[in-house]
C-alpha cells in the first residue's frame, strides 16, 4: 500500500516542507526566467505555459489509474475528462506556439 | 506491465521540469524559442509517459488514456492549425478554462479516491492533503468559469463593457468567505462528507464569474495574464496533492510569469491590478461620443498626400494598434512599408505594451505579416527616436499617443506611458472617424497643426496609399 503510493505520489523523500521548498525555488526561477522573455515573445508564452500547467494530465492519468482498478467510477469519468481537456491543451498550446514562433523572422539582409 | 520505481519518477519528472524551464528560457529571443518549444513538447512527453509507467494502469486504464488523448490530442491540433491569429487571446483565455476545469475534475477523483492518489491516513483524508485539495480545486472552478467570460467578452459573444451588480463587493466578500469556511470544514471533515466539495465547487465557479464579468474589455490584456497566473497557481496546489515535482514546479513557473504579464499590462496602462480586478473601467466601444466632437477644426488628408508626405521623408515610425487588426491592415501595411522602402525611406515599428488585446499581441500580427521583428521595437527604445522622424504613421491606435496622459492629470489615463508620436515632424492618423478611444478621452493631437487625419477604413486607406506610391 504505501509503497503503491510513494510511487503515485512521484517523489519518495516527501515531505511537505521538502516540496514547499522545491515550490519556493521554481517561483524564483520562474520570475527571473519570465522577465528576460523578450516582450515580443509575449504572446507565445503565455500560449506555451497554457500548454505546459497542462502537465496536470499526471494527476487525471493517476485518477483513471485509480478509478479502473475498483475504484470510484467518478475518478474513471473525471480522469478520463481530463486527460481529454490537457490533451486539447498540449497538443493545441505546443502546435499554435510553434505556429507562432515560425513566424518570427529576421531582416533579410 | 512495465513499473518505475518512484526514485526513477522523480528524476524523470524533474527532468521535465528542467525541460520546461528551458521552454520558457528560449523565449528570451525569437531564435532560440523555437528549440524552446521542442524542449517544451519533450517535457511533457516524459511527463506522461512516466505516469503511465508509475500508475500501475490496467489495460482498460490504458484505453482510456489514450482515448483521452487521441480525443483531445486532434481537437487540440485541429485548434491550432485552423485559429486565426487576431483571435489568440480568446483561444488563450480558452485554453486556460481548460486547465481549470481539467484541475477542478482531477481534485475530485482526488477526493473520490484518495488512497490512490496517496492522501489517506487512518481511512480519513488528511487536512494538509484536503486543504491542497480544496484549494486547486477552488483555484480551478474560478480559473474555469473566469476564463469563460473572459472568452465571450473577448470573443464578442458577450458585450465587452462591465456588467456592474449592486453590492457586488459585498456579494463577493460574503462568497469568498463561504469558500473559505468550506475549506475548512472539508478539511474538518476528512472526505465523509462529499456535500462540501460539491458545495464549494458551486461557490467558487459562482465567483470565478462574478469576478470577471464587471471587468471591461479594455481591461482585458490584465484579466488573461491574471487568469493565466491562476492556471498555474491551481496546478501547483494540486501538484502538492499529488507530490509530485514536475507539478509543483510547473504551477510555480506558469504563477509567476502570469502575476509578471499582469504587473506589465497594469503599469502599460497606469492602472493598479486592485482597480482592475474591482472593475468597471473602459467598454469595449467608447460611450461618450458627446456632441462637442468636431468643432475643432482638423487637418484632412487623402491617401495622395499620405503617399506624398512619406515619400518625401526620411525616417517613418509606424505605430500600429489594435484598430490595425479589426481592420485586418497588417498585411496591407507591410506592403505599403515595402514600398517606402523602395523609395529609400527608413521605416520602423514602434508597438506600446497594450497595442492588442494580450501581451505581445501586436507583434504576432505583424510577424504574420511578414514584418522582420528586428524592425519592430518596444516603447521604451524607440520613444527617443520620435523626434529623429519626420513621419509617425498611427495606424488604429489613439489613446496609446495621447499626450494628455503626460500633460492633464484629470485625463482617466494620465500617468500612463506613450509613445511620444507628438515629437515627430508629422503626424498621419488613419482613423474610421474622430471618436476617442476606448477611455472615452478625446485626442489633443488630432488638432495639430502637423497633424493630418486620414479617416477612413484602415485598409482601404493604407491600399489607397500604395496605389499612390
Amino acid at each position: 500500500m504505501t509503497g503503491m503510493l510513494i510511487m503515485a505520489g512521484g517523489a519518495a523523500v516527501s515531505p511537505l516542507v521538502f516540496q514547499l521548498a522545491i515550490f519556493i525555488m521554481a517561483i524564483f526561477v520562474g520570475y527571473y526566467v519570465v522577465w528576460s522573455v523578450t516582450p515580443a515573445l509575449h504572446t507565445p508564452l503565455m500560449a506555451v505555459t497554457n500548454a505546459i500547467s497542462s502537465v496536470i494530465i499526471v494527476g487525471a492519468l493517476v485518477a483513471v489509474a485509480a478509478g479502473v482498478k475498483g475504484g470510484s467510477g467518478i475518478s474513471t469519468w473525471a480522469g478520463f475528462a481530463a486527460v481529454a481537456l490537457c490533451s486539447v491543451n498540449i497538443f493545441g498550446g505546443f502546435l499554435v506556439t510553434q505556429r507562432m514562433l515560425a513566424m518570427y523572422k529576421k531582416k533579410a539582409k | 506491465m512495465p513499473t518505475l520505481s518512484a526514485d526513477i519518477a522523480a528524476i524523470l519528472y524533474t527532468v521535465s521540469a528542467v525541460l520546461f524551464i528551458l521552454a520558457l528560457r528560449g523565449l528570451s529571443s525569437p531564435e532560440t524559442s523555437r528549440r524552446g518549444n521542442t524542449f517544451g513538447m519533450v517535457g511533457i512527453a516524459i511527463a506522461i509517459i512516466t505516469t503511465l509507467l508509475v500508475s500501475n494502469m490496467n489495460g482498460m486504464g490504458f484505453a482510456l488514456a489514450a482515448g483521452g488523448l487521441a480525443l483531445g490530442g486532434v481537437a487540440g491540433a485541429v485548434i491550432a492549425k485552423k485559429i486565426p491569429m487576431t483571435d489568440m487571446p480568446q483561444l488563450v483565455a480558452a485554453f486556460h478554462s481548460l486547465v481549470g476545469l481539467a484541475a477542478v475534475l482531477v481534485a475530485v477523483a482526488a477526493f473520490f479516491s484518495p488512497a490512490d492518489f496517496g492522501i489517506l491516513s487512518e481511512g480519513r483524508i488528511k487536512a494538509g492533503s484536503m486543504l491542497e485539495l480544496g484549494l486547486g480545486a477552488a483555484i480551478g472552478a474560478i480559473t474555469f468559469s473566469g476564463s469563460v467570460i473572459a472568452f465571450a467578452k473577448l470573443n464578442g459573444n458577450m458585450s465587452g463593457s462591465p456588467i456592474m451588480l449592486p453590492a457586488r463587493h459585498l456579494i463577493n466578500l460574503a462568497l469568498g468567505l463561504g469558500i473559505a469556511v468550506l475549506i475548512g470544514m472539508l478539511m474538518k471533515s476528512g472526505g465523509t462528507e462529499p456535500w462540501i466539495i460539491w458545495a464549494l465547487l458551486a461557490a467558487t465557479f459562482l465567483i470565478g464569474f462574478l469576478l470577471i464579468i464587471p471587468i471591461g474589455g479594455a481591461d482585458m490584456p490584465v484579466v488573461v495574464s491574471m487568469l493565466n497566473s491562476y492556471s498555474g497557481w491551481a496546478a501547483a496546489a494540486l501538484g502538492f496533492t499529488l507530490g509530485n515535482l514536475a507539478l509543483i514546479i510547473v504551477g510555480a513557473l506558469v504563477g509567476s510569469s502570469g502575476a509578471i504579464l499582469s504587473y506589465i499590462m497594469c503599469k502599460a496602462m497606469n492602472r493598479s491590478f486592485i482597480s482592475v480586478i474591482l472593475g468597471g473601467f473602459g467598454g469595449d466601444t467608447a460611450a461618450s461620443d458627446a456632441g462637442d466632437k468636431e468643432q475643432r477644426p482638423v487637418k484632412r488628408g487623402s491617401a495622395e498626400d499620405a503617399a506624398f508626405i512619406m515619400k518625401n521623408a526620411s525616417k517613418v515610425i509606424i505605430v500600429p494598434g489594435y484598430g490595425l487588426a479589426v481592420a485586418q491592415a497588417q498585411h496591407a501595411t507591410r506592403e505599403m512599408v515595402d514600398a517606402l522602402k523602395e523609395e529609400g525611406v527608413d521605416v520602423v515599428y514602434a508597438i506600446h505594451p497594450v497595442a492588442g488585446r494580450m501581451p505581445g499581441h501586436m507583434n504576432v500580427l505583424l510577424a504574420e505579416a511578414n514584418v522582420p521583428y528586428d524592425e519592430v521595437f518596444e516603447l521604451e527604445d524607440i520613444n527617443s527616436e520620435f523626434s529623429n522622424a519626420d513621419v509617425a504613421f498611427v495606424i488604429g491606435a489613439n489613446d496609446v499617443t495621447n499626450p494628455a496622459a503626460k500633460t492633464d492629470p484629470a485625463s482617466p489615463i494620465y500617468g500612463m506611458p506613450i509613445l511620444d508620436v507628438d515629437k515627430a515632424a508629422t503626424v498621419l492618423f488613419v482613423k474610421r472617424s474622430l471618436s476617442p478611444g476606448y477611455a472615452g478621452i478625446d485626442n489633443d493631437l488630432f488638432y495639430r497643426d502637423n497633424t493630418m487625419m486620414l479617416l477612413s477604413d484602415a485598409k482601404k486607406m493604407v491600399e489607397g496609399i500604395i496605389k499612390a506610391l
